[in-house]
């Protein structure tokens, strides 16, 4: 049984590498554009994990989290966010609305893959 | 981060789309009313090139584009004034990431103080109180950063678990004399009872534990409430794990463990060195965070496979608070993005497959008129149905390559502010039918024609605001860029309101240039027309824009390349017109197959407004120069295809041959005499250039049912052809041809 | 390239059609050699795509006669020279047993139309004999790379780049129908 996590990056870069890497490793991948997209795709899928990106058009990464966190269903799945400095105010307002960790980017695919098992097994 | 590398062509296509977006986010950014929403995407751009960039390891374009993300931050949090200087700073900035994304595509380093100049701009228009934040590029290899906004893959890492950085040097120092072996981790972790809701799971995590080594696991459920107080998403256990680990695992590998959740929890790690060193001795080594009062254990698990196995009703409830993949036949394909990058390579595959098809169909197509006709009804039948699936596979194949036009025109606004900036005059760049749709190929190929043809409209087209003022008109000149279909192709229109083509002018140095006999009678739409001559250039000095070794008779030829026409119209005083007319696809057409003698041609569908035989009535000639002929009233130009082309054996009276009535995408009529009218098919566009050459009056080629190539015919150029036919008795020299374009048409 | 089994060719014995245009010494080529009327050419090997009987033609209007016309290859349009008009001896009177010689001129792709194929020589670049002046003639020294006599035959070798080098110019000068306004410059 394959868990499925959603990746969720404006960059089709970053949606490509982070899917990549996780399909190597074992996990389904479904993936979003925007914050907006992304509460689309859990509304169809069954998401045992979101990796966001923070900074996104149409809807951020931070009020991604905020909404998923806003549902009951949604309180306790493991949210990701994707940063691009090791920015401590990013990380605390990340944390403040209820994300579970964080990555770094640039990620090599072994740290993505060690922090998703950390996280959602 | 070998595997990342074959992300690196979606990287480098996306970045230059970012580059795009920033660039015409720039252009629309004005000092006093900044859009954040336009200030965002900008900053969202510079800053996905620089995530990707760091994946692929590209420090320096990440170090660079960070200068500039971060003036881009300023921007957004209104830090950063935004003047006209900024704006200039930042188009430079944006060109000059996109040099960095050329030399890292090309895998050179750059040049030595390539960004120095734009780095060192960028950091003038941070405000005094940002300027530390701005780092020393990264590339530079000593840029101590007191907090490390970006540095290399590998300290990035590092910085990660800032909180606990010194400690862990402390205790890898304190490490180093244990001999190698095993070490006896003992980890106390009490999470806070509200850990589940940031998405958090223990078990997770003391499962991670146990990809270290062996790990035994101690379960405290003395802090659980009774049943009924019990709330499934609070979390009431606590931890005791003793890891028996290889010496490489060290600190950081555990508390990487607990790295989301160092802030909700007490934890309290504590090594050992093997037992026979010393049975009590091992003081802790270090104590990142703040020292869990840890109650004693009361419940001994030993945990060997599954996650820990929580007692009481704690477990199942926490479970059923998420959602658990179940995955099952509800798998769904899941992928919202609604595009799919596919390869151009593949796409081109497949056009090229569906113009056989169409070949191979118009093939059978002629074979089956062959046979008897009212017995294969059902054949014919299939027949027409393969027709139409072909005609609508051929459509959906062509839709795949359409692309809008705003990719092309997006990059004008720059182009008219260079321009406007280079001849000191005012301009407003108006857009319309940005969206519509034409092939790839058109698309890019529209790219030079428009620049040059934007640029003649403001140096040649425009007059300066003084003037413009004097005449009354607004100082800013305009120049309107439009995109619209209209018949089966794509019109492009570039219109100023500025002086107008200056005839008198024009024909002075068409004469001068010996492109025109002296005392030569043409009219407006003709000497308008003479600025699409090779050579020709009004402006008196060749200037800094219009003199980049390109003419209008470049433009024209460029456009013609692509089977287009373009024309001009002029009022003077009010104005110019450039109107271009383009295929939409260049693959495929729509034509009527005609014949001459023993030859085959095809004319596009979109020229021809029917065909007649005329009567001999209907036919006169015309001063001895051409034949004419009365067709809805008007009088249209023969045209004798077989002379125009030197084919023998035709039918040379148009009371026996057929007469096509073409138009020419400008609205002028002529009258085609050919020998028949073969039928009409759709026709897969072949390249007669590719191998060969251009050919006056012939659009391209084409491979017909039989196997055999068929000439396109070009309309316009056929016009043309015989225009000079007529004057061309015993050919001139070049420099003493007559007056072009006298006779009336 | 091995020396070896190509030195013992040197000298423009004639060798098998199959044998390898890798093995052979760089010091010599292979020739196709082919007739036209009573003479007889040869091209590089190495330019050569293919050989094909001849097949109907499309007339391409306002050229040449040389310019025989278009066939399609395959999906691809290619055009057909008439060697025999290119040097001045009138069109070719085609049958079914004339034959294309396909070549490849960069990135160009045409045919030479000729009346028979008639050898493969591997030709040692020393026997290849420098051409006499034909000046005056259809076709300059400058479009022939050589001559070579094999057995008692004299093979005129062509250099099929500059051959065709020079078309586009000279069919603009000889016979583009061009209009007066685009011929100014």
């Amino acid at each position: 049984m394959k868990k499925k996590v959603l990746t969720v990056d404006d960059s089709r870069t970053m949606r490509d590498m982070v899917s990549f890497t996780l399909k190597g490793a074992g996990y389904d991948v479904v993936e979003a554009a925007d914050g907006q997209q992304a509460l689309g795709v859990i509304g169809a899928n069954k998401v045992d994990l979101v990796i966001t990106d923070l900074n996104m058009p149409v809807m951020d990464g931070l009020t991604l989290i905020r909404r998923l966190r806003a549902t009951p269903a949604h309180r306790t799945l493991p949210i990701l966010m994707l940063t691009t400095e090791a920015d401590e105010k990013k990380k605390s307002e990340g944390r403040a609305v209820g994300a579970t960790g964080w990555i770094v980017k640039p990620f090599n695919p072994e740290k993505l893959i060690s922090v998703v098992q950390k996280v959602c097994g | 981060m070998e595997d990342l590398s074959r992300f690196k062509q979606t990287y480098f296509d996306e970045s230059a789309e970012l580059l795009e977006v920033a660039e015409s986010g720039l252009l629309r950014l004005t000092p006093g009313e900044v859009d954040s929403d336009e200030v965002n995407a900008i900053f969202r751009a510079v800053h996905s090139i620089k995530g990707g960039g760091g994946a692929f390891g590209f420090t320096e374009l990440v170090a660079f584009a960070h200068e500039f993300e971060t003036v881009m931050d300023g921007v957004r949090n209104n830090t950063v004034p935004v003047t006209t200087e900024l704006v200039d700073t930042l188009i430079r900035a944006n060109d000059l990431l996109g040099q960095m994304l050329a030399y890292a595509r090309e895998g050179d380093p750059a040049p030595a103080g390539t960004t120095d100049g734009t780095v060192a701009a960028l950091r003038r228009h941070l405000s005094g109180g940002d300027a530390p934040q701005v780092q020393a590029p990264a590339a530079a290899p000593a840029a101590p950063a007191p907090a490390p906004v970006y540095a290399d893959d590998e300290d990035d890492e590092a910085g990660l678990f800032g909180d606990a950085m010194a400690a862990i040097a402390a205790a890898r120092a304190a490490e180093d004399p244990v001999p190698p072996g095993k070490l006896r981790w003992t980890i106390v972790f009490r999470p806070r009872s509200d850990l589940l809701m940031s998405g958090n799971e223990p078990a997770f995590m003391l499962r991670a534990l146990r990809r270290l080594g062996d790990a035994t696991v101690e379960c405290h459920t003395d802090a659980l409430p009774n049943l009924q107080n019990l709330e499934a998403e609070l979390l009431h256990l606590s931890w005791t794990v003793t890891l028996i680990a290889d010496a490489d695992v060290d600190l950081d590998k555990i508390n990487d463990v607990f790295e989301f959740v160092a802030d909700d929890c007490d934890i309290r790690i504590t090594a050992e060195a093997p037992p026979p060193a010393a049975p009590e001795a091992p003081p802790p080594v270090t104590d990142p965070v703040p020292v869990a009062t840890a109650a004693p254990p009361a419940v001994v698990a030993a945990v060997p496979e599954a996650p820990p196995k929580t007692p009481g009703a704690d477990a199942p409830k926490a479970e059923a608070a998420r959602p658990r993949p179940n995955g099952g036949g509800a798998e769904h394909a899941g992928l919202t993005s609604h595009t799919i990058r596919v390869d151009l390579d593949k796409i081109d595959r497949l056009v090229n497959m569906v113009g056989e098809m169409v070949i191979t169909q118009a093939m059978i197509a002629e074979h089956v008129r062959e046979l008897p006709p009212g017995e294969f009804q059902e054949l014919l039948e299939g027949l027409e149905q393969l027709a139409q699936h072909t005609r609508e596979l051929r459509e959906s194949v062509m839709s795949i390559r359409a692309q809008p036009v705003s990719s092309v025109f997006s990059r004008m606004p720059r182009l008219v502010r260079e321009c406007a900036a280079t001849t000191g005059k005012e301009v407003q760049l108006v857009t319309s039918g940005e969206t519509t749709e034409v092939d790839k190929t058109v698309v890019e190929n529209l790219v030079d024609p428009l620049t040059h043809m934007i640029r003649n409209s403001i140096d040649h087209g425009l007059e300066g605001p003084e003037e413009r003022e004097r005449v009354g008109k607004p100082r800013a000149g305009t120049v309107h860029l439009s995109a619209q279909h209209r018949s089966g192709r794509i019109v492009i229109e570039i219109t100023d309101d500025g002086r107008g083509i200056n005839r008198p002018k024009v024909l002075s140095k068409a004469i001068e240039k010996g492109l025109v006999q002296p005392g030569a009678t043409l009219s407006d739409e003709e000497i308008d027309n003479l600025i699409f001559l090779p050579g020709f250039s009004t402006a008196d000095q060749v200037s800094n824009l219009s003199g980049r070794g390109v003419g209008m008779d470049v433009v024209r030829r460029n456009i013609t390349s692509l089977g287009g026409r373009i024309g001009v119209y002029s009022t003077p005083g009010e104005g110019s017109r450039f109107v271009l007319s383009l295929p939409l696809t260049l693959a495929v057409l729509d034509g009527m197959v005609i014949s001459v003698g023993e030859e085959r041609f095809v004319l596009p569908l979109t020229n021809i407004v029917e065909s007649l035989r005329p009567k001999a009535a209907d036919l006169h000639g015309l001063v001895g120069k051409c034949d004419v002929m009365m067709a809805r009233g008007e009088y249209v130009r023969l045209v004798y295809l077989h002379q125009l082309f030197g084919i023998p054996g035709a039918v040379a009276d148009p009371t026996r041959a057929l007469v096509v009535l073409v138009e020419t995408e400008d609205g002028s009529r002529l009258g085609l005499v050919v020998d028949e009218v073969l039928g009409q098919q759709q026709v897969v566009i072949k390249s007669l250039e590719a191998n060969f050459r251009r050919l006056d009056g012939v659009a391209a080629a084409t491979i017909l049912g039989d196997g055999r190539v068929a000439l396109i015919l070009d309309v316009a150029g056929l016009r043309e052809m015989s225009r000079h036919m007529d004057s061309r008795a015993p050919r001139p020299p070049v420099a003493a041809l007559p007056a072009p374009a006298l006779e009336p048409v | 390239m091995s020396s070896s089994t190509a030195l013992a060719t040197v000298g423009g014995t004639r060798t098998d059609a199959r044998t390898d245009v890798m093995a052979v010494n760089a010091a010599e080529e292979q020739y196709v050699t082919f007739t036209v009327g009573s003479e007889e050419y040869g091209v590089n090997i190495l330019s050569v795509r293919e050989i094909r009987g001849w097949t109907p033609e499309s007339r391409l209007p306002n050229l040449p006669d040389y310019v025989r016309g278009v066939i399609n290859l395959r999906g691809i349009i290619i055009p057909i020279f008439d060697l025999r008009a290119r040097f001045g001896g009138g069109a070719t009177a085609v049958t079914k047993r004339h034959v294309v010689v396909v070549i490849q001129v960069g990135e160009r792709t045409r045919g030479i139309l000729v009346d028979a194929i008639s050898d493969i020589l591997t030709i040692g670049h020393d026997a290849i004999k420098p051409p006499p002046d034909v000046d005056g003639g259809m076709v300059g020294a400058e479009y022939l790379s050589g001559l070579y006599t094999a057995d008692d035959r004299m093979v005129t070798l062509l250099c099929v780049e500059k051959l065709f080098s020079v078309e586009n110019s000279e069919l603009d000068s000889a016979t583009r129908a061009l209009p007066a306004l685009e011929r100014a410059s």
